[in-house]
């Protein structure tokens, strides 16, 4: 029997116990719900939740646990039948507990409080997961390759043969020279775009340019990088690279930055809108009173006390910038270089964890579990970098509230 | 008006208010400038986009269309059945080549026949006229109605991608002329047949529904695969994410009591939200795939690395939506008697049902173009068969729509280009039409206490 059969037989069995517990509920009060202490659905769903829940949870286990387990279809069956004697035996319980003093709600809601802080562990467990899995891995390339290479190597060159260098220091060197130049374009452009339409719009433009920007926000990541390949790469390389002598390449740090800047300015402007706004207004009225311009006042009175915000915004876009994959996988190119010329094709940390765990994998190989120590790299890094943000954020927001 | 108050030592020549001085001329200017600044960042931005549209409507649109040529077909009995029997299992030998043959001889017999002069038309112009695919179809067809060996037949066949792109306006003749796979006559031959009538442009339904084709015909490449895929995908996460992410809001929101534990899952939260992509796809790896022994590329570890992914988003949008819920209907069903438990199930939650809606179709459309992860966990493969139904389909090979783009931007024929951008813009008309039922299901339900 598939888990699959498993879980609708378990689902009837938990239908059937809800009609059977609500019509033995009914009965012993002789038909007169008022005799009962819960209201008559509750005994069902009672009896519903004690055959479904432990056999469910059972199955989740045994899910979990399948590595461990000696394999093949023996234990599956098992497992299976296990589960659906665990859902009948409750179901009996539960109808046998069913009397008209039983506290039904009570049971019911005990229950489902248990399952609702079930569901938010998950996001711990998925914390734990990602945690585990990196360290793990990385643990285990570390035993393969020493620790001091990876991280001031200067070099990489995998070699499926053996004899690589795996130095993360060209690859640090690319992402963070394209998320510069992502965030070069992208603060100033947001910036001005947030001021403009927090301080300046008419309502209606307001109604007609957000939506627009927020557009930018929803462009799935790929689509940037489809952009990046086919046309600003060549374009660049077109008109500006090749002209000036300083490069053949379509794809650069500069194509990569530049259209990756340009998905990072919905994100800059809506967070730095936000901030812009919850900047009291008395700060503003005060300083135009005084005299001073419009402009004046943003410089000098807004912007100086949303600063703490907006900084936090560039953190949270700059990690961004360090996290994404698509674009630079498909604009940056994948020569590992530590180089000054924006048009020269360099490499990240994201486009050699995809280049090293695509494919055919050996797990035993320095040159495939590297990716997992560039990935504990980057998550370290991205952490640092929110957890940063995020605090200057609140600490900022608790000052005007 | 603006200006310093004057001080005694330096009087002020008495002069209009409506003249501006040099200060105050300055100072304009600069408030000018800078709304022009605000104006010209918001026109980068609505450039910037409108110019990424349409380069890919420009590049994509074609993908729609496929160009056929309408020729009458000889099924010559000596090709296709030379022991003279119809015997389907001596059939099945000949193989595509053979067919290719009469398609070849189709092309030259209607060249001759309606006198076209082509000037240096080469046999091998002819025979790589036509798709791979085309030699296929008639070889099925033939084979599923042995009756059609020895007559003519007329149907349209499909064109190969550099005759195609001719038509589109892809191939210039000079472009032809120094491409190895096409030749300056093929694109005469082209062009003479274009003006003969014979050729029909017809919508590609082969695009959004066939499988995903090999290097050398890309005319014969579909979105099949991939649209099953992530249409799996997107039910896994919608049965799973979605009531994982309203209980956890609706405990954070309503029951957690203020202690260690309930920070804890809120720090995870917010941080989860802000981990890069490409992490849940080496979550999926290590943990699904090495650990958990599920199958690569197979829907149901591409679903739940998206559901973990997604949670967050549909959380934060869903403790919105409780929060905006006004305290007085909590009170006012606590003091008729409700338990704690029937107010948020039987109040509350209701009243946040069209917020929680809009925010999860947003989480599913975020997850829809969604493609770093997948990569990692084998989506990348070339998968030419459709899986089967689900349950057992999700752990059958499959594509996703994202992954399916950047699998073709990594062929090595150009045609592949305007596959993939045909395929974004299937993927931004999704998102879209998710977009837009979000917008009419907040409009519609939207509620202001």
């Amino acid at each position: 029997m598939s888990p699959f059969w498993t879980i609708v037989a378990i689902l009837a069995l938990a239908a059937l116990g809800y009609g059977l517990g609500r019509r033995r509920a009914m009965s012993l009060a002789q038909g007169n719900p008022r005799r009962l202490h819960s209201r008559p659905n509750y005994y069902g769903w009672n009896v519903a939740l004690f055959a479904a829940v432990p056999a469910l949870l059972l199955l989740v286990l045994w899910a979990l646990a399948l590595p461990l387990l000696p394999h093949g279809a023996a234990s599956s069956r098992a497992a299976g039948i296990l589960a659906i004697i665990i859902a009948v035996a409750g179901l009996a319980v539960a109808v046998r507990r069913t009397t008209p003093e039983f506290r039904a709600r009570n049971a019911v809601e005990q229950m489902i409080r248990g399952l609702l802080i079930l569901c938010s562990l998950i996001a711990i467990a998925t914390t734990v997961g990602i945690v585990l899995s990196l360290v793990f891995e990385s643990l285990h390339f570390f035993r393969l390759y020493p620790w001091q290479d990876f991280f001031f190597g200067t070099e990489w060159t995998p070699r499926f043969g053996g004899g690589s260098r795996l130095g993360i220091l060209p690859l640090l060197w690319g992402t963070l020279y394209i998320s510069f130049i992502a965030l070069l374009v992208a603060v100033p452009v947001g910036l001005y775009a947030a001021i403009y339409m927090s301080e300046y719009a008419t309502p209606r433009v307001r109604s007609l340019v957000k939506p627009a920007i927020e557009v930018l926000a929803g462009i799935p990541t790929i689509v940037y990088g489809l952009f990046a390949l086919v046309t600003v790469g060549p374009l660049l390389r077109d008109w500006i690279a090749q002209p000036l002598g300083l490069g053949n390449s379509g794809s650069s740090v500069m194509t990569a930055g530049l259209v990756m800047g340009m998905m990072l300015i919905p994100f800059v402007s809506s967070l730095s809108d936000d901030i812009i706004n919850a900047v009291p207004q008395t700060m503003r009225d005060g300083s135009l009173a005084l005299g001073s311009t419009h402009s004046e006042t943003i410089r000098q009175v807004v912007i100086p006390a949303a600063l703490p915000g907006i900084v936090g915004a560039i953190l949270l876009a700059a990690s961004r910038a360090i996290g994404e994959t698509m674009i630079v996988v498909m604009g940056a190119g994948a020569m590992a270089t530590i180089s000054g010329n924006p048009f020269e094709a360099m490499t990240t940390i994201t486009v050699k964890i995809v280049s090293q765990l695509t494919g055919d994998n050996d797990f035993s190989s320095p040159e495939t579990l590297v990716a997992f120590a560039l990935g504990l790299t980057l998550f370290v890094i991205t952490l640092g970098l929110n957890i940063f943000a995020l605090y200057i954020v609140r600490k900022y927001r608790e000052q005007y509230e | 008006m603006s200006d310093v108050a004057p001080t005694p030592s330096r009087p002020t020549p008495a002069r209009s208010l409506l003249v501006e001085d040099a200060r105050t001329r300055r100072r304009n200017a600069a408030e000018r400038r800078f709304r022009a600044y605000g104006v010209i960042a918001i026109a980068i931005a609505v450039a910037g986009l409108a110019f990424l549209l349409f380069t890919i409507f420009r590049d994509g649109s074609s993908a729609f269309v496929q160009t056929y040529v309408k020729i009458p077909v000889a099924i010559e009995a000596s090709v296709v059945d030379p022991e003279g029997n119809g015997d389907p299992a001596e059939m099945q030998k000949i193989l595509t080549m053979s067919y290719g043959r009469l398609l070849e001889n189709a092309l030259a017999r209607h060249i001759a026949r309606n006198d076209i002069q082509i000037e240096g038309l080469e046999d091998a112009d002819l025979s790589t006229f036509f798709s791979s695919q085309a030699r296929a179809d008639l070889r099925r067809a033939v084979l599923a109605d042995p009756s059609l060996v020895g007559t003519v037949v007329e149907h349209p066949v499909m064109t190969s991608s550099r005759v195609d792109g001719m038509f589109k306006g892809r191939v210039s003749r000079a472009s032809a002329a120094i491409d190895a796979k096409t030749s300056a006559a093929q694109y005469d031959l082209a062009m003479a047949l274009g003006a003969r009538d014979d050729v029909r442009t017809t919508f590609n339904w082969n695009f959004i529904i066939s499988t995903d084709s090999s290097d050398n015909r890309p005319e014969a490449a579909g979105l099949g695969v991939a649209i099953i895929g992530s249409f799996y995908m997107m039910l896994i996460v919608l049965v799973l994410a979605v009531p994982i992410g309203v209980a956890t809001s609706i405990y954070l929101e309503e029951f957690a009591p203020q202690n260690r534990l309930t920070d804890v899952i809120e720090v995870n939260i917010s941080n989860l939200a802000a981990v890069p992509s490409i992490v849940f796809g080496i979550l999926g790896l290590a943990a699904f795939i090495n650990f958990m022994g599920l199958p690569r590329s197979a829907p149901i570890v591409g679903g739940l690395v998206l559901t973990l992914m997604t949670l967050p988003t549909i959380i934060i949008s869903t403790r919105a939506a409780l929060k905006a819920v006004p305290p007085s209907i909590r009170e006012a069903a606590l003091g008729v008697g409700a338990s704690r438990m029937q107010m948020v199930f039987h109040h509350v939650l209701p009243l946040a049902m069209p917020g929680i809606l809009t925010g999860t179709i947003l989480g599913l459309a975020q997850a829809l173009g969604e493609t770093a992860p997948l990569m990692l966990i084998g989506m990348v493969a070339f998968v030419t068969t459709y899986p089967a139904a689900p349950p057992e389909g999700f752990f059958d090979p499959a594509s996703a729509l994202p992954v399916q783009v950047f699998n073709w931007t990594q062929r090595a024929d150009p045609a592949f280009f305007e596959r993939a951008s045909g395929a974004i813009i299937v993927l931004l008309a999704f998102l879209l039409a998710m977009n837009l039922l979000a917008i009419y299901l907040r409009r519609k339900f939207e509620r202001r206490w």
